[in-house]
């Protein structure tokens, strides 16, 4: 090896901050889908509907049992055969988050929901609220500051996770710098870069989180 | 949808073959990731629960660095990476020589990420250890390392099994990336078998079948742990 080539990531720049791009967007799109899918499915869990309660739950079990890479290949298979046309792989990866982020914030806003105090759900039952106002005036606004961290950190290992669009070769910033890191033969040079891209993003995701949890301890 | 069913496809020569082989291969790459990711992540979570300011900057640092970085570009840079900065004699070793250069890189990539999430488990059963019990195992006039021993760490290990039994699982599916290098794991199996019949429906199936019973294995065991180790008496926690 012969010294660390900067040039090579310099030129490659504009393709990588591209890629970068597809990388965010995508985590912003399974964040925001995932988010509103994930409460539909814990307001559904925690309802008094037996028989959907179930359903939500086998859903998010199901769901957090397989690994991510598995649910990318069954969507990516599987969306084109539904809609009995091909409809490029960006399409399926997005439902695929989507449906696989939602599993996971379902629990982290569940959890959320479960931690205000019951008399909260009696209070606002007793003015005579019904179950969706319940949730929407009184508990969620409450539940909101203590998942917001947590929301922060699975946004966190979100992101993270959006490097394995690898498997169907869409082009986010970890296949951007691989594809640079293979043609240009500079293998070091791109994953050391991106690992440090990875690390300074990530970290100061996590470091919002923390503020974030911090914070709220102070408002109390 | 059209579709042309054939379950039988998951039965026949080779694919069964290749299911068994991504079965085992996963059973493999996991459980013995999960080895050197309990030993080195106790051991760093332990040290960052310490007074030592240094330790704690060191394994904190750890902790950082493998928490940040995308599991499959860890797998990348230990194995295209590492081989290239190492002294020459070393990289070529690495490989050339070193057999299934592939499993190894994904069973030490996957168990040194898995150890810095487990480091901050263990970290935290320690902070949850109620203080008085560290400042009595002082005032006893317990040593540093028997106040960990006897008194700090039993109540830890037990306080974090739940925690553990998550990453357990999660070890279980993480090691699907391992495909990105080429380990010819359980998910890495199922795409081959796809691409081979088209019967992407079986052959997918049958990994999250599989998956699914692995995890319901894993939290069955777990429980079973959980419940043997339970200190019985005032002592028992909620």
């Amino acid at each position: 090896m012969s010294g660390f080539d900067i040039s090579v990531i310099l030129h490659a720049l504009p393709f990588l901050a591209k890629g970068l791009g597809l990388s965010l967007a995508l985590t912003a799109v399974a964040m925001i889908g995932g988010l509103a899918l994930g409460l539909v499915i814990a307001v559904i869990r925690l309802s008094r509907f037996r028989f959907p309660a179930m359903l939500a739950a086998l859903y998010v079990n199901g769901f957090r049992a397989v690994p991510l890479i598995l649910v990318i290949f069954w969507f990516y298979f599987l969306v084109p055969l539904l809609l009995g046309r091909p409809v490029g792989a960006l399409y399926s990866v997005l439902i695929a988050f989507v449906m696989f982020e939602g599993a996971y914030y379902s629990e982290i806003i569940r959890a959320g929901l479960k931690s205000v105090r019951p008399g909260q759900w009696q209070a606002a039952q007793a003015s005579g609220m019904t179950y969706l106002q319940t949730i929407r005036l009184v508990v969620l606004p409450q539940a909101l500051r203590k998942m917001a961290p947590l929301m922060v950190t699975q946004g966190v290992v979100l992101f993270q996770d959006t490097s394995l669009v690898y498997v169907v070769s869409l082009h986010d910033f970890m296949t951007s710098a691989s594809i640079v890191a293979n043609t240009q033969n500079r293998i070091v040079e791109l994953y050391v870069f991106a690992a440090f891209v990875y690390f300074a993003i990530c970290t100061t995701g996590s470091v919002l989180a923390q503020r974030l949890s911090s914070g709220r301890r102070h408002a109390y | 949808m059209n579709y042309a069913w054939n379950w039988s496809v998951l039965f026949q020569a080779p694919y069964l073959g290749w299911l068994g082989q991504g079965i085992a291969m996963t059973m493999m790459v996991s459980i013995a990731a999960w080895i050197i990711a309990l030993t080195l992540g106790t051991l760093i979570g332990i040290l960052h629960s310490g007074a030592s300011g240094a330790l704690r900057l060191v394994t904190g640092c750890y902790i950082n660095v493998f928490r940040n970085v995308p599991l499959l570009l860890q797998m990348f840079l230990w194995f295209f990476v590492v081989p290239e900065l190492l002294p020459k004699a070393a990289g070529t070793w690495l490989k050339r020589d070193l057999p299934h250069p592939e499993v190894v890189t994904a069973i030490v990539a996957l168990g040194l990420f898995t150890a810095s999430r487990v480091a901050v488990q263990v970290a935290a059963g320690i902070a949850a250890v109620p203080r008085g019990q560290s400042m009595a195992a002082y005032a006893s006039g317990l040593s540093t390392l028997q106040r960990y021993k006897l008194v700090l760490l039993p109540q830890a290990f037990r306080i974090v099994v739940p925690p553990m039994t998550s990453e357990f699982l999660t070890i279980f599916k993480n090691s699907s990336i391992a495909l990105s290098i080429g380990v010819y794991e359980l998910t890495a199996q199922t795409q081959q078998i796809q691409s081979f019949t088209y019967q992407g429906f079986e052959a997918f199936t049958a990994a999250t079948v599989t998956y699914m019973t692995i995890a319901l294995i894993v939290t069955a065991l777990m429980t079973v742990i959980e419940r043997r180790i339970a200190i019985a008496g005032p002592l028992a926690r909620g």
